[in-house]
């Protein structure tokens, strides 16, 4: 059963990185990026449930705040403002 | 999983994500792609997390744990995907040819 929904969610993760790779314009990628963090989210909270181990979900927390920094400072870069505004 | 209830939370939640980068891909420009990934992406993983609360039990640490990071989620994905349509809409990338209605740029001619 778990892994059928790993296997569902890494095709998922490899749509994105499809979507890295050919994508024509830079925002392009930073959305599949994004997407792709929230995606390992999910299957650090599956992967939790797994091995019944609570600490995956304190990856889970932290890769949820990185990412949204991450995507932050590249939509600054984006928009041509220092990081100091 | 013992658990209906979270087994079927995890199974919506799976085909939300599969379905939103399934928008990843086909859609024509970055805006649509945007409107599909983001939303859609975010239900699914808030639907994962919360079936894993109710398979660990909602009380215990690792439920906790899994509804502190829907809280996270909830918030940070919607922001992240605005800032990035609008810095996208700011440095100037073209909308689809087939979109129609482009209401923040008439905002800024005013």
């Amino acid at each position: 059963m778990f892994t059928f929904f790993f296997v569902l969610l890494i095709i998922a993760s490899f749509m994105c990185l499809y979507r890295v790779m050919v994508g024509p314009t830079p925002p392009d990628r930073m959305v599949a990026i994004d997407i792709l963090g929230i995606l390992v989210v999910g299957m650090c909270a599956l992967y939790a449930a797994y091995t019944k181990r609570g600490f995956y979900l304190y990856i889970a927390i932290s890769w949820a705040i990185l990412s949204f920094v991450g995507t932050l400072a590249l939509v600054k870069f984006l928009e041509g403002r220092g990081f100091d505004e | 999983m013992n658990n209906n209830i979270a087994l079927s939370l995890v199974i919506v939640g799976v085909v939300f994500d599969l379905l939103g980068c399934l928008g990843l891909i086909r859609l024509p420009d970055i805006y649509n792609r945007l409107q599909a990934a983001t939303k859609s992406v975010t239900l699914g993983t808030c639907a994962i997390l919360f079936g894993v609360a109710l398979e660990f039990g909602i009380v215990s640490s690792g439920g906790i744990k899994a509804l502190i990071c829907i809280l996270f989620v909830m918030f940070t994905s919607p922001t992240a995907a605005h800032a990035l349509a609008k810095g996208s809409h700011t440095s100037g990338f073209k909308l689809w040819e087939g979109s129609k209605v482009d209401k923040l740029k008439k905002d800024k001619e005013k």
